[in-house]
């Protein structure tokens, strides 16, 4: 295999195990938020408990996140420095300025909220809370910023084969910066608040910690019911912003063989690319145009307005892009039975939809890495889009089997991290809110 | 002098300062991290200087990150070069570094596997507090370049004893601030070790300094006119003969103050030799890598300079809030 391919395949390894973590992150940093703000204004030490037990699994959740970005951070000088010399004017800003602004904050600030809770008052440990939920945001819109940068590039002309800023905040809130970090962000406070409403969920069923089991399993199902419906919006915007910006991406996503009038939106189907049509497709009639452009007429562009060597590959974007909204319209289901089971009092009781959010905890993470792997799949051939070639991307120094070398130790390493990161989240889980020690156990 | 020039020596100096932060306070967890099985007797040892730097680790390593960051943005070409050049030995850093975030959790509660997370973090810390070293140390002698700024040297290029001596020396000043800070943190029979080990690094680190001026007289013979790197290397024999005074006393904040002056001084002598230079090309092959051939846009320097200026003082300002909070010895 060929260098390019081997660090895309590096790329997409390393990048798609880092992004278990941070969506889990923005969860949890708001649950632990507006628990702390409880606590802050009653007092109560209930609420102080769940909260250090909240904090406990985030110090964890944050290292993994820590672990697995650092190597991100480096991966564009090591396995893509033609990236680096093409277009370092423009992307190495946000990644230093996410340093600048948000990670020295939510390192310092994390780091009170994991040892300080006795060093610090209430109210200095309540600001801390905000401290690492703005900052750990923050932190997202950077990469975000970059990321969108990629996929619609704004604020630059290209000089000497490189790509020169001209207009930093042109470049920085381009077509898709917004809009990628709202639903990004809402995807990360659907799967940390369905995380926690799934460990409540779970007491419960065991009928044990019934005292924190309730405030985490109602706190966080409203986040849940809230955002779980509002990401249908969020996701709506998003995918306008992509048929009107990246209208080739688009019609991957629908598999889209034809640019038609009244063009029909795919529910569920699997495209073949040989034959340029989708089996056993169900789809419906002339929803697409009206989604984008709300006009049952208006043209949408399909595969064949397009370059066959500028097309990104139909059948990965379809299945990513579809599995996600398959996922997302699960959630907003869910989130409706969890509204009606809350306004009705009757959460508690409910064992049968207590065992379906405790089993539903993984899903908002596989959302989250189709979404990701449908937006960079569709961005195919291009790393940076209509700007530079993914192959044109890569570091020509660095020999094929050394990144073959560097997959097969990433391999190993992150899957025994993980192996030891679920068996210790699971531990802290079973010990549960009353068995929590604030800082280092060495007995 | 033209604004674009002033931008390009700013940013030479920052990235300095961004990379003298990281060595001052990620370098004393490294180096605590390192010598961790060999001062540490038992768990309640571990764990005292766990907490010592378990609440600040994780943002001191952030200063690495913004380094490399800015790297990355003001001189692109300097970040390509090197990282991709030095690919297996990066890749090596990274993995150590994998290991040694997730460590001191790890070690605290994955309780069977509890001595290899010890082991983990201390290698996860020697290695790079040895490679960061002997990375300078080649980006000093020079690392054979093409003309379209591509390093043309393999893995073993990279392990010529000039950068190795320079990676050692780095090293013993790691551990000398892992030294001195665990000392200030920690009681009772560890805290002795820590300042029984800082007695015996300082005079290594003193001799690795001697070593490393007589192999740059050798190597790099024009150096020897260059006033500031005397003054610097002055700087460091002065902080560390200060050092050892005050590690005589027993300890405090002073020799942690000092051990930092002389990696100040470090860092001093390794600019004042560099600039303008960032990694000098030899064999005669291609140009040398200067701040004036690497860097980014007049614009992306300014945005990234407004960055800074508004950044900067306010996570120093809130960095030493935090380390005031946990400021005094952990609980034996």
């Amino acid at each position: 295999m060929d260098a390019v391919i081997l660090s895309r395949i590096q790329f997409g390894l390393t990048a798609g195990f880092h992004f278990i973590f941070p969506p889990l992150t923005l969860g949890l940093t708001l649950v632990i938020v507006i628990i702390e703000a409880f606590h802050f204004k009653n007092n109560s030490e209930l609420y102080k408990k769940i909260s250090n037990f909240m904090i406990k699994i985030l110090g964890l959740v944050f290292v993994m996140g820590v672990a697995t970005g650092i190597v991100l951070e480096f991966s564009f000088g090591t396995n893509w420095s033609n990236y680096s010399r093409m277009v370092g004017d423009i992307f190495g800003a946000p990644l230093a300025a996410e340093g600048v602004f948000a990670f020295f904050m939510e390192s310092v600030f994390l780091g009170i909220l994991v040892f300080g809770r006795n060093r610090v008052s209430r109210g200095v440990f309540l600001l801390s809370a905000v401290l690492v939920f703005f900052a750990s945001h923050l932190s997202g819109l950077w990469i975000i910023i970059a990321n969108s940068w990629m996929q619609t590039p704004a604020g630059f002309a290209i000089e000497g084969g490189r790509a020169v800023l001209k207009d930093f905040f042109a470049a920085a809130f381009n077509d898709s910066t917004l809009i990628r970090y709202l639903h990004t962000v809402m995807g990360g406070w659907i799967t940390g608040s369905l995380f926690t409403a799934g460990i409540g969920s779970w007491y419960l069923l065991k009928n044990r910690d019934l005292d924190s089991s309730r405030p985490l399993l109602t706190t966080a199902l409203w986040i849940f019911v809230a955002i779980a419906i509002l990401q249908f919006g969020s996701g709506h915007g998003h995918s306008v912003q992509v048929a009107k910006t990246q209208p080739a991406k688009m019609a991957a996503f629908e598999a889209l063989w034809q640019g038609q009038n009244g063009a029909p939106m795919s529910v569920i189907g699997i495209p073949d690319p040989a034959q340029k049509k989708t089996n056993l497709e169900i789809a419906v009639p002339k929803l697409l145009s009206i989604a984008i452009y709300f006009d049952p007429g208006a043209r949408v562009q399909g595969l064949d307005d397009f370059k066959e060597e500028e097309l990104p590959p139909v059948v990965l974007s379809y299945l990513t892009y579809h599995g996600m909204i398959g996922l997302g319209s699960l959630f907003a289901l869910l989130a409706v039975i969890s509204a009606v089971l809350l306004i009705s009092k009757r959460i508690f009781e409910t064992r049968w939809f207590l065992w379906v959010l405790t089993v539903a905890v993984p899903l908002p993470f596989i959302a989250n890495e189709l979404g990701w792997m449908a937006a960079e799949f569709g961005r195919q051939p291009w790393a940076v889009y209509k700007v530079l070639k993914t192959a044109e991307a890569a570091s020509v120094v660095v020999p094929a089997w050394q990144i073959l070398l560097s997959i097969i130790a990433f391999s190993a390493i992150y899957c025994l991290l993980f192996a030891v990161f679920l068996k210790i989240l699971f531990s802290i889980i079973r010990k549960g809110p009353d068995n929590i020690t604030i800082g280092y156990v060495g007995e | 002098m033209e604004t674009m020039q002033l931008l390009q020596m700013l940013w030479f100096f920052l990235i300095g300062i961004l990379f003298v932060g990281y060595s001052i306070l990620d370098g004393f967890d490294l180096g605590i991290g390192a010598m961790l099985p060999f001062l540490a007797k038992d768990k309640k040892d571990i764990t005292a200087l766990f907490t010592a730097i378990g609440p600040v680790w994780d943002g001191n390593e952030v200063w690495l990150l913004t380094g490399g960051g800015a790297l990355f943005a003001a001189f692109p070409h300097v970040y390509a070069t090197v990282f991709s050049g030095f690919y297996l030995a990066l890749m090596l850093v990274l993995f150590a570094l994998i290991f040694r975030s997730v460590s001191l959790e790890f070690w605290s509660l994955d309780e069977t596997r509890r001595a290899f997370w010890k082991w983990a973090f201390c290698v996860g810390s020697f290695l790079p507090a040895l490679l960061f070293g002997v990375a300078l140390g080649n980006v000093i002698l020079g690392i054979p370049l093409n003309d379209r700024m591509e390093f043309t040297g393999n893995f073993f290029t990279l392990l010529r004893p000039y950068p190795l001596v320079i990676g050692l020396l780095g090293f013993s000043a790691i551990l000398l601030q892992g030294c001195t800070f665990g000392a200030l943190k920690t009681t009772g029979g560890l805290h002795d070790r820590l300042v029984a080990a800082g007695k015996k690094i300082v005079v290594a680190y003193a001799i690795l300094m001697a070593v490393s001026s007589v192999l740059t007289a050798l190597f790099i013979p024009w150096s020897m006119g260059n006033i500031l790197a005397w003054v610097c290397a002055a700087i460091v024999f002065a902080s560390l003969f200060l050092t050892a005074l005050q590690l005589g006393k027993g300890s405090g904040f002073q020799a942690f103050l000092l051990s930092s002056l002389s990696f100040m001084g470090l860092w001093g002598i390794a600019g004042s030799l560099q600039f303008p230079n960032l990694v000098r090309s030899i064999d005669g092959g291609g140009l040398n890598l200067d701040i004036y051939n690497t860097s980014s846009s007049q614009l992306t320097l300014t945005v990234m300079l407004i960055i800074a200026l508004i950044g900067m003082p306010i996570v120093i300002g809130y960095t030493i809030y935090a380390y005031r909070v946990f400021k005094g010895k952990v609980a034996p």
